[in-house]
This record gives structure tokens, sequence and C-alpha cells, in this order.
């Protein structure tokens, strides 16, 4: 049994405005082990990047509402003061921003910011904090690192800078790895290069990554369990392979559905999901995706558990009433479109 | 207007932009954007324009619809030259030809309501009356699927990807006949993409639309072309229908970018062999000599470094640049010539030779 890093249990965060509650995040729990991959997917305003920068704390203020814990290697998070949590925060866990654009200080050298990520934590001179930095760009794959680290962010690339928010989140050899989008913003080229990276560097550091996107193509290889997050909360859990290749969310199918592939004869219509993401303020009763839902029934107005009801071990949880049989009769014309029909 | 020939064409079309410094603003250097670049746009058609950030596929669409002028060569739109047209006589082409942005939070006017930013178009052109407008756009908003009560709303007010729908009934108010896309999806969730790309294909056909759809991901081309381009670093380096292209790409990286794509199945990702283009698209500024691609090229040799190769006629519409071309058996080999696309500086006596002690690697196939 691997070591536990992370071990979030019914985590919820509300920020309190002017138009009402919003309920970001909605009884969260999940578990990380040392060197696992989870990735989380979810739409935009799903609430996966408030759960992850709520694990730095990074959403604490007035508004802001938790409940439940984040404990790493035993310790609440949630609980600790703004001086303790700054020891852990870039230390041991570390952050990978979605726009390498703005994540980085445009008035300092790129090596400069590396070089201060590592002299918050750690008590060493100037000259070996640089040397580390080349270092660090170096096994990000940045050629002549000697000379680049010397460069300020514009005179890097889109996939550069993301290469040295890498260096930078790594600088400290942190357990936790948080990616948030970190290749939404790149070119699928420079896309495939970032998730190999980050695949590699995961074994090189021996950390645990948590990898958020909108793309479950992007976590087909890299990630070992997966969390579907929808308006705040988990609607699906389980194995990659589970989530893959026996998915049971009706909303796990219409992201999988949504993804245009190049391994399947062309549909006529691409899958997709109708509608927008529910407001976080006003929430539809019972199943929060039922109003987008094609297969709702009465019963949905009641608000179903995250429960196993595929009976899988290890467990795969799903929030959706509709028998597990029903599902995958349902699922096929969702997720291979029109063609399957 | 002839019937067959295209809707719009360029021929030989560059784009250049000058860098300039010093104290008399003299120009140093030159950003080849576009160079030489011949491609053609038939009527009804989607032409997909693929390549990464900085291959000048956006340069080249704003270059067709004039909202850049070109350095050299020419732009027609049904058979009439458009490149040296000022401002004036551009006016009422503006009506036939649109465009819709990739960022549907900076294309958007942030102060004016959806009814102005989908109606100016008309009351600027003065194809409806004050009445008629205010119908046409809620007209529109449905037409895009969002709802005619939206018309006095601000942007702000609106998702991502509602906002990209805006900016597609836009585009649509005044019926254009070409609209190129640039990147419509590249801003949204996966999700909204494929409502987009499905609302986008419904459109074409109930108003009679000819695409020119850029993009950098080759899985989001593949659902709207009927033709795909493949651009870098300025050039042209294949042209090939769309379904040809994912089958049987001929330019090593238009298959590296094929590779690119992610599959969601965990088997099937696994087991295929990526090709990772290592670095990125180098500088526009000084381009490498010969093929532009050589630097990244996992089959590049001695010439691909001194010559730059012609675009070359595999037949079926299918044309690339390269010397050593994918999965081009002996007998096509043998009679290939250099297309009429080819650009000006190319060798044209350098098409690629029978180079059968060479390997020809065949891409993986992934069977469904």
């Amino acid at each position: 049994m691997a070591e536990k890093l992370l071990d979030v249990k019914d985590l919820s965060v509300h920020f309190a405005t002017e138009d009402g509650l919003v309920r970001a995040v909605d009884g969260v729990s999940f578990e990380l082990e040392r060197g696992k991959v989870l990735g989380i997917v979810g739409e935009s305003g799903s609430g996966k990047s408030v759960t992850a920068m709520t694990l730095l704390g990074l959403t604490r203020g007035v508004n802001a509402m938790f409940e439940g814990s984040v404990e790493y290697k035993g310790q609440n998070l949630l609980k600790m003061s703004e001086a303790e949590l700054r020891r852990f925060r870039g230390n041991e866990l570390a952050m990978i921003f979605q726009d390498p654009m703005t994540s980085l200080n445009p008035v300092y050298r790129v090596g400069a910011q590396i070089s201060e990520a590592i002299r918050t934590h750690e008590d060493v001179n100037k000259q070996t904090a640089k040397n580390r930095a080349v270092q660090l760009l170096r096994q990000v794959g940045i050629p002549h690192p000697h000379e680049r680290v010397d460069d300020y962010p514009h005179q890097f690339s889109g996939g550069m800078r993301q290469r040295a928010m890498i260096a930078m989140a790594l600088a400290n050899n942190p357990d936790v790895l948080i990616a948030d989008e970190p290749t939404t913003a790149l070119d699928v080229t420079i896309q495939a290069q970032i998730i190999e990276l980050i695949d590699r560097l995961k074994d090189d550091f021996n950390s645990s990554v948590i990898l958020i996107t909108h793309d479950l193509g992007v976590v087909a290889d890299i990630a070992d369990d997966i969390a579907v997050m929808y308006a705040g909360r988990i609607v699906e859990y389980g194995t990659k392979r589970q989530v893959f290749y026996d998915p049971q969310h009706p909303y796990a199918w219409g992201l999988l559905g949504s993804i245009p592939r190049l391994d399947r004869e062309k549909p006529k219509r691409l899958a997709s999901i109708a509608g927008a993401p529910p407001s976080l303020i006003n929430l539809p009763q019972g199943c929060k995706f039922r109003p987008r839902c094609p297969h709702a029934f009465a019963k949905c107005t009641e608000h179903p558990p995250l429960e196993n009801r595929v009976g899988d071990s290890p467990p795969h949880l799903d929030r959706c009433w509709l028998t597990v049989e029903r599902k995958r009769e349902l699922r096929e014309l969702t997720i291979h479109g029109e063609a399957a029909a | 207007m002839s019937t067959n020939g295209p809707l719009v064409e360029t021929v030989h079309l560059k784009k250049y932009f000058p860098i300039r410094s010093g104290l008399l603003q003299r120009e140093v250097a030159r950003v080849h954007a576009v160079d030489d670049v011949t491609l053609q746009v038939y009527e009804g058609e989607t032409v997909g324009l693929v390549g990464e950030s900085g291959c000048g596929k956006s340069t080249l669409g704003r270059t067709i619809v004039r909202l850049l002028e070109p350095t050299d060569g020419d732009v027609c739109f049904e058979g009439r030259s458009i490149a040296k047209l000022g401002a004036r006589a551009l006016r009422p082409l503006r009506r036939e030809m649109q465009m819709v942005f990739q960022d549907p939070y900076a294309s958007l006017n942030p102060r004016k309501r959806v009814g102005s930013i989908i109606g100016d178009p008309m009351k600027i052109h003065g194809t409806a009356s004050r009445t008629e407008r205010r119908q046409r756009v809620q007209e529109l908003l449905e037409t895009v699927g969002l709802s005619p009560e939206h018309y006095n709303r601000f942007p702000h007010e609106f998702s991502g990807g509602q906002r990209q729908r805006i900016g597609v009934a836009r585009a649509l108010a005044l019926r254009p006949k070409l609209v190129v896309a640039d990147e419509p999806v590249s801003a949204l969730d996966v999700s909204i993409q494929a409502q987009m790309i499905n609302l986008l294909e419904e459109l074409q056909d109930d108003f009679k639309l000819t695409y020119l759809f850029i993009a950098h991901d080759l899985g989001v081309v593949r659902h709207v072309s009927d033709r795909i381009a493949v651009m870098y670093l300025g050039k042209l380096v294949e042209l090939s229908p769309a379904e040809e292209l994912y089958t049987r790409p001929i330019m090593p990286y238009t298959e590296a970018l094929l590779s690119a794509v992610p599959i969601p199945d965990p088997d099937l990702s696994e087991q295929r062999q990526r090709i990772v283009l290592e670095g990125d698209v180098p500088s526009p500024i000084s381009p490498p000599p010969g093929c532009r691609f050589h630097p990244r090229c996992r089959y590049a040799t001695d010439i691909c470094s001194r010559v730059e190769p012609p675009l070359t006629d595999y037949g079926n519409g299918h044309l690339a640049a390269c010397h050593h071309p994918l999965n081009v058996d002996k007998e096509t080999l043998q009679r290939v010539q250099a297309a009429p696309e080819t650009p000006r500086a190319a060798d044209e006596s350098a098409l690629p030779a029978d180079t059968s002690g060479e390997s020809q690697p065949v891409p993986e196939q992934e069977n469904p």
C-alpha cells in the first residue's frame, strides 16, 4: 500500500456574494497516494479549480466558508494559519496555473522567479539557487538553460513559459503537484509535450499529480484515477479504465462523446451536452445534471448519493439513479454519436 | 462571375510584417507570416486551415478578408482581384466576407448590447430599417441557439459558448457568402466545442455558406472540413481532401500533428506511437533554409536543409511539399509533378525521387 499523501473529506467551499451564496464546491472527497495521478475533469464552473486552489489555501477570504477537511500527511490544511500554510505551499504542495502568459511576472527574469521559489523555502545563497534554476530549466527541456535563465518571460514562447512554470513548481521537490488546466492555452503539439513532461517528472521527483482539465482526452494517457465534477460535486469517480470503458454518469458520457475522435469513423454530428452548466447560486433540485440530462426521470428530483452502484473493486462511484443495466444500454448512443445508431 | 471558379482564391500571396528599430525606425527585418500561399476555396465547401501558433494561418485568414494588406501576390473574390482595393471600394465586399474571431471575450464590445452588436452591421450597410433590424436580430439569435429576449443584454451576461454564438450571429447578419472562422472553438470547453461545431455545420446548410475554418487541432477540423490545408511557418505544406489527410498524410509535419491529437481511450492511446515534435516553431523572422520543417523533422536529410521542396501533386487533389513523402507508392512517385500552387522560390526540379532504398514509414493504423 502506497503512502497516502492527501485525504480530502466532504470538502465544501461556499462564497457569500451580493447575489447570494455560491456553492462552488459541495461535499467533495478524494484521496491521493504517492506516485499517482488523479485527473479532475469537468466544464468551466464545475468547481474543479476552486477545489485545487483550496488545497493550497488560495481561496481564503472574508466571504469564503469552508467545511470538511483537507489532510496532508495527517495534518488538516484547512485549519492551519496562513503562516503555517506558507511552509507547505510551494514547498510540499505546488501548483501549475492555466495561463503561462499571466502567471509569470513580466518584469522579473525567469531564473530570478525560480530562484525566489527556492530561496523562500531553503537557506541557500543566490548563486546556488541560480544554478538550481538552470538545472531545473534543463530538466523541463528548455534548450540552452544557461542563457535562457536570464531571459524575461516575454522572450519565451507559450510552451516554454509553461515549462518554466513547471520548473518553478518543481523547484522545492514537492510531494503533490497540482496542475490546473496546464495545456488549455497551448497548441495540441505543445500539449502533447507538456503532458509527457509532467508524466516523466512525476517519476523523477517521486511526486503525485492532480491534473485538472475539461478534456477527458488529455488524461487518457497519464491519469490513474479520474474524478468527474459537475456543479461543485463529484458525479463519477473511478480508475481510468472504469471511467473510460464503463462510464456510469450521463455527464461523463457527454464529455466523452463531445471529443472529436480520430480513431473512429466520422459521425454525422458530434454528440454534445445540451445547454450550459447551472448557476451555482441557484442550483436545480435533486440531481444537478437533471435539466441537461436526456435520460432524466421522476426519481431524479431526489439528490442521488455518490455510491458504488456497479459493485466494482476498486470502488467505482457515481451519482445517477439509472440502473447499471439501463445505463449500459443508453450510453452507446451518447458516446458514439449518430454513427453508432 | 464564373460558376466553376473558386469563390475566393489567393495567388502567391505574401504578407510580411516589417520590424523597425532605431532612431529612424528603419526596417531591420521582416516577419514572414504568409509566404507565397496559393489556395482556392470553392463555393459551398469548408476548407480547414491547420497549423501551430505562429504558422501564419490567422494572418492568411485576415489577409483574405482584407483586414490586412497583402505585401505581394493577389487575393481574388469571385474572380475579381481585391488585393489592391481601397477602403471605399472594399465596403460592399465586406458584406460578402465575414469573420468569427477566436476569443469570445475580446471580440465583443463590452459596452454595447447584443442587439446593436448584431444589428450594427445591417445599420452600417443599410440593409434593414430599424424595425426590420430588431426582427432580424431576434431571428438570428434564435438561429444560433440563443433566445430573442437576449436582445437587450450585455456581453458580460453570457458564458463563453454563448458569446461565441453572438459572434456567429454577427457574422451572419449581412448574409455573407464567405465566413472566415479563426479558431472559433479553441477557447471553449470540449463539451461546448461540440455544440459550436454542430451549429456551424447546420448554418452552412441553411445559409449556403463557404467556410475557411482555422484551427490548430486536427480533431476539430476533421468534422467540418471538405478539404484541409496544413501550414507551417508561412508556407502551405499539404493540401488534401479531408478524410485522406487522416488516412494518408504525406508530409511528416501532418503526421506529427495527427499524432498529437489525444485519443480518449487509454488502451489505444498507450498502443499508439506518439511522435512528439521537439521544440517550438522556429522564428518566422529568419525561417530555416530549404524545407522549413527540416530542423524538427525525423526524416530530414541533407537535401532538406538546402532545397525548398515544391508542392507536388500526388493525385486526387492531394498536394504536399516534402522531399521524403510518406504513404506514397512507387508508381505515384514516378508520375508526380509540381503543382501550380508551388511557391515561386521553390526549386521545381527537386521533385521527390524514388527513394526505394530508404524506409517509407507508414503511420500506425488505429483500428476502431
